[in-house]
């Protein structure tokens, strides 16, 4: 039987890599007075539905997904919550 | 020696590419639509300069799968030669050929300027109408052209010479040991952030990156 999975999909850039987006966010933030914030990173938040036997073979085809082309793996790192979903038709 | 333009959608350097190789060179030279997967009667492919599939999800990762692609990587593989311009060089760092990525400037801006090079090496087809430390100028148009490599990568193709072009004076971008060009080990393929192809007519005041494709034309004959 096929299941229909959710994937959320979190695109970061390495640590190692200069955010300057994040950093022009940043100081806007404190300039706006909220001295509290310490670092901010702007990443890439993807959503897509996906058709699988189980979770595991779901957890694979993302992985993939991420490795191949939707991260570039030289300057991003990525995570994923992956949720079973209803097999019906709409949004999510 | 025939030249090859890719063309994707949002592609917009092709025809100024294939103006300087058709038009300056006169070298026989066909458009090549991002769909095709016959490019064996080509010797050079060019990667123009643009905006390929709106450069949505990041800067040429989209074209790298694009069908002609991997006849691309199959082209170098034989040793033919491929060079990759702004938006090529993204492409072709996405694709594996040449080491790196390439992210947002540093300053955030988009830069539309011309400026001053070092050519790191000219043993290569692509140099050789250069000197060794000649400092040219050519055009920049882009707003993520900081190259980025991990320090090992970075440390290696230092080591292996890959660095063609450095961008001498101020760094437009922030780049990692203002690097504007880098080739791969065996030196065929080649990607730049600076636009050759927009410094190759006189009327245009400025013919520094003629002699890119004029040395690479003057090599390959003097091979054959």
């Amino acid at each position: 039987m096929q299941r229909k999975y959710l994937a959320k999909i979190f695109v970061t850039l390495r640590p190692s890599v200069l955010d300057p987006a994040g950093v022009a966010v940043q100081t806007s933030l404190r300039q706006m007075g909220h001295e509290t914030v310490e670092q901010v990173r702007i990443g890439k938040y993807i959503e897509l539905t996906t058709i699988a036997p189980d979770e595991a073979k779901a957890r694979q085809d993302l992985n993939d997904m991420c490795e191949q082309m939707l991260a570039n793996t030289v300057i991003e790192n990525y995570r994923f919550d992956l949720i079973e979903v209803e097999s019906q038709t709409g949004v999510f | 020696m025939k030249f090859g333009v890719l063309v994707f959608p949002g592609s917009n350097c092709d025809r100024d590419a294939a103006y300087v190789t058709r038009d300056l060179l006169g070298q026989p030279t066909r458009m090549v639509w991002h769909q095709e997967t016959d490019i064996s009667d080509i010797d050079v492919i060019i990667v123009p300069g643009g905006f390929s599939y709106g450069d949505y999800l990041r800067c040429g990762a989209i074209a790298r799968f694009s069908p002609v692609m991997q006849e691309v990587i199959n082209h170098s593989q034989k040793g033919k030669f491929v060079i990759g311009i702004c938006n090529g060089f993204q492409v072709l760092t996405e694709a594996g050929l040449l080491p790196g990525a390439l992210t947002r400037n540093e300053n955030l801006h988009f830069i539309c300027d011309r400026t001053p090079l070092k050519v790191e090496r000219n043993n290569l087809p692509w140099t050789h109408g250069y000197t060794e430390g000649e400092v040219i100028t050519l055009p920049i148009a882009h707003g993520e052209g900081r190259f980025y490599a991990d320090k090992e990568t970075l440390a290696a193709i230092e080591d292996n010479g890959q660095i063609v072009f450095r961008y001498h004076g101020d760094n437009p971008n922030g780049s990692l040991n203002n690097i504007a060009g880098i080739c791969n080990l065996q030196g065929n393929v080649l990607g730049m952030m600076p636009h050759p192809e927009r410094a190759a007519d006189s009327r245009l005041g400025n013919t520094d990156g003629l002699r890119l494709f004029t040395g690479l034309l003057e090599k390959v004959a003097a091979l054959v």
